[in-house]
């Protein structure tokens, strides 16, 4: 799997997606810039990492969105090549278009920087094939602002479609609002496109992939992909 | 040229920052506040000459990029 992380100013989560990616798939990610214009050849998955791009200027991942790498990771979308968006970078997945909805402030107001609980909602994706459906994993979470809205048909349409990837739950799995850590509506933690091939992802998956850590549930995302990219070729 | 554009939340989208603000004026002893809605304003000169030309201009900036249309409205003005 031949990887490629951008790096936006304010970008502070590249590189421990890039250390996940190593560990995982044994191969080196490309650590692009934001004013880059083209992807290595051959890229297979792009991801976005957390931070604070352009120092959350305007609203999150709204300067980023317009970056000029952005127009080489359109393309990349456009031939059905993988992008995961992490926390900031589902901001700024959104705020592409990329991604339908927005995230807005954390309901509770203030930054969460915790482990939180998720259900994997489908395990036929390329990005969760490491999962099995339903199976809770404990990630951690450090946003605020991750309250994901958008307008009700949008939502109901995400939801007919299957396009909730991930749901904040109770380490059972259970719905319950004491555990929709941000308040975001129907609980969601992480979205994917209409074509199945953007996912963005508020929790950071690549913080629990070391046993050093004490958790190594986020491992199963780029275990999964690895899998995937495996079985293409 | 000099222009405003101002950009408010839409209706019914939660603002809890407005909520903060409401807060924090009770407690100023701020009395008769019923709510707070926060925004943003942009004052924005512009070479354009023609206002027509120059509030095309502001709705195509405030559509790209200074309003995310899911959630805020915005209104644009042209002051001279």
């Amino acid at each position: 799997m031949k990887s490629a992380v951008i790096v936006f100013p304010g970008s502070n989560r590249e590189r421990d997606v890039a250390r996940a990616l190593q560990l995982v798939s044994g191969r080196e990610p490309a650590l692009l810039w934001h004013a880059d214009t083209a992807l290595p050849a051959g890229t297979d998955l792009v991801v976005l990492p957390g931070g604070f791009s352009y120092g959350d200027y305007l609203r999150c991942g709204a300067i980023a969105a317009h970056a000029p790498i952005m127009e080489a990771v359109r393309d990349h979308v456009r031939r059905g090549g993988l992008v995961i968006g992490i926390c900031n970078g589902f901001q700024i997945l959104c705020e592409t278009g990329l991604l339908p909805g927005v995230l807005l402030r954390n309901s509770g107001l203030r930054f969460i920087c915790r482990d939180v609980h998720l259900r994997i909602e489908r395990s036929d994706t390329p990005f969760t094939r490491g999962y099995n459906a339903g199976q809770v994993i404990r990630v951690p979470v450090a946003h605020g602002e991750g309250n994901y809205f958008a307008h009700p048909a949008t939502i109901a349409r995400l939801e007919a479609e299957g396009r909730v990837l991930f749901r904040y739950t109770a380490p059972d799995g259970a719905l319950d609002p004491r555990h929709n850590v941000n308040g975001a509506t129907n609980a969601i933690a992480g979205v994917l496109s209409e074509k199945l091939n953007v996912l963005g992802l508020m929790p950071h998956p690549e913080n629990h992939v070391d046993p050093a850590v004490g958790s190594t549930d986020g491992r199963g995302l780029f275990a999964g992909l690895v899998a995937h990219f495996a079985a293409a070729a | 040229m000099k222009a405003r554009v101002t950009v408010t939340l839409k209706t019914g989208v939660l603002d809890p920052q407005g909520k903060a603000i409401e807060g924090a004026l009770a407690t100023l002893g701020v009395t008769g506040v019923a709510s707070v809605r926060q925004g943003k304003v942009f004052d924005i000169e512009l070479d354009a000459a023609d206002p027509g030309r120059a509030r095309a201009a502001l709705e195509d900036a405030a559509d790209k990029l200074l309003a995310n249309t899911i959630i805020e409205n915005y209104r644009v003005e042209v002051l001279e």
